[in-house]
């Protein structure tokens, strides 16, 4: 039975990621080919800056593993649907937890409240947080402590959206669900907002304190002569801004097909075996009635 | 006359609630470990040494998705 809903999950999972891949290879690919421009050349000014002041240029070649057009067209693509397909599992495990838990809730409409907890939750709270960055924006030395403090903020963000469900299921006989509803909103936002509060923003990391000064991220900021004359400029804002609104806009895409198709799938799969039931139930409920009748009679 | 009847009835809905935590268990945890391959693997910790195959191929979907990458 539940196997029928973990199918449909990944398979909505599966598809979700894929149209998000659509849109990725269309709106995000020339941006992140302009961010990593960016870092080629920023990377050569920098060599000429070294050999001017008669540094020895460092040899750093990153020896590409995969180039750019595998990146491009099947690395993005083969990444965005195994992610689809991991977000319509988890999201599933949730569904049949849940809807168990609140039998009266309508299929389609638990669907959306869910895929929404899950856009909000595991997606845009951490993205408010630490965004999404293009290739040049992110230090080597620092990916170790990146990750943890995303993992954290997805883990933190994820735990408040349960403890707050929990909290408004809790006041809701009391105080209405509204009311409920808010209370639970508010709750979500003060330990998200604490959570953001306590964690250190990337580029007050050590390592980038000590190597780039005081700034809140790690995005480049511009590259100066000695003499104090910009060689060469700071990361494009605009392209850094349509990169993270076309991040928003690919999690919406696949958060809504797992909403929108699962919900269908499921309201589906919910009115099948009732009308089985349906049947035998009227069968059953039938010989006694005529049994009775036939005996009165 | 009913009790024989009920003991069945009880058997029967227990077991399949072992199977759906199961079922609701794997699909949980492949589900994180993809997540983690896709998202994290070789850049922070890596379970294959130094190699670098999966996070040069889905490079530009960890930028994408939001994860940090370097």
């Amino acid at each position: 039975m539940e196997f029928r809903y973990i199918y449909r999950g990944l398979g909505v999972g599966l598809l979700g990621g894929l149209l998000a891949f659509v849109f990725a290879r269309i709106f995000a690919e020339p941006l992140i080919q302009d961010a990593i421009d960016y870092e080629d050349g920023r990377h050569e000014a920098q060599e000429a800056l070294d050999a001017a002041a008669g540094l020895a240029a460092g040899a750093h070649d990153h020896g590409e593993v995969f180039s750019r057009s595998v990146q491009r067209n099947l690395g993005i693509g083969v990444g965005m649907a195994l992610f689809g397909l991991a977000v319509g599992g988890l999201f599933v495990v949730v569904y049949l937890i849940v809807s168990r838990r609140c039998p009266n809730i309508r299929p389609r409409v638990l669907a959306a409240l869910l895929a929404g907890a899950g856009f909000v939750g595991f997606y845009l709270v951490p993205f408010a947080k630490y965004p999404a960055n293009p290739p040049a924006i992110g230090h080597e030395e620092t990916i170790g402590a990146r990750s943890a403090l995303y993992v954290t903020m997805v883990g933190v963000s994820v735990v408040a959206l349960g403890l707050a469900v929990v909290v408004g299921r809790w006041l809701a006989g009391r105080v209405g669900a509204w009311n409920a509803s808010l209370v639970a909103g508010v709750v979500f936002l003060v330990l998200v907002g604490v959570a953001m509060a306590l964690l250190p923003a990337y580029g007050h990391l050590g390592a980038n304190r000590a190597e780039f000064g005081d700034f809140a991220t790690e995005t480049p900021q511009p590259l100066t002569a000695p003499n104090g004359t910009i060689v060469y400029p700071g990361f494009p804002a605009d392209v850094l801004f349509r990169f993270r609104f076309y991040s928003v806009v690919s999690q919406l895409i696949l958060w809504a097909t797992i909403a929108l198709a699962f919900g269908q799938l499921a309201e589906r799969l919910a009115v099948a075996p009732a009308r089985r039931q349906g049947r035998t139930a009227v069968s059953a409920a039938d010989r006694p009635a005529t049994a009775a009748s036939t005996a009165t009679g | 006359m009913t009790t024989p009847v009920a003991q069945p009835r009880q058997r029967s809905i227990s077991l399949p609630l072992t199977a759906r935590r199961v079922a609701l268990g794997l699909t949980a945890l492949l589900s994180l470990l993809l997540l983690y391959f896709i998202g994290v693997d070789q850049g922070a910790t890596s379970l294959f040494g130094s190699d670098t195959h999966i996070h040069e191929f889905v490079h530009d979907a960890r930028h994408f998705l939001g994860f940090p990458c370097h």
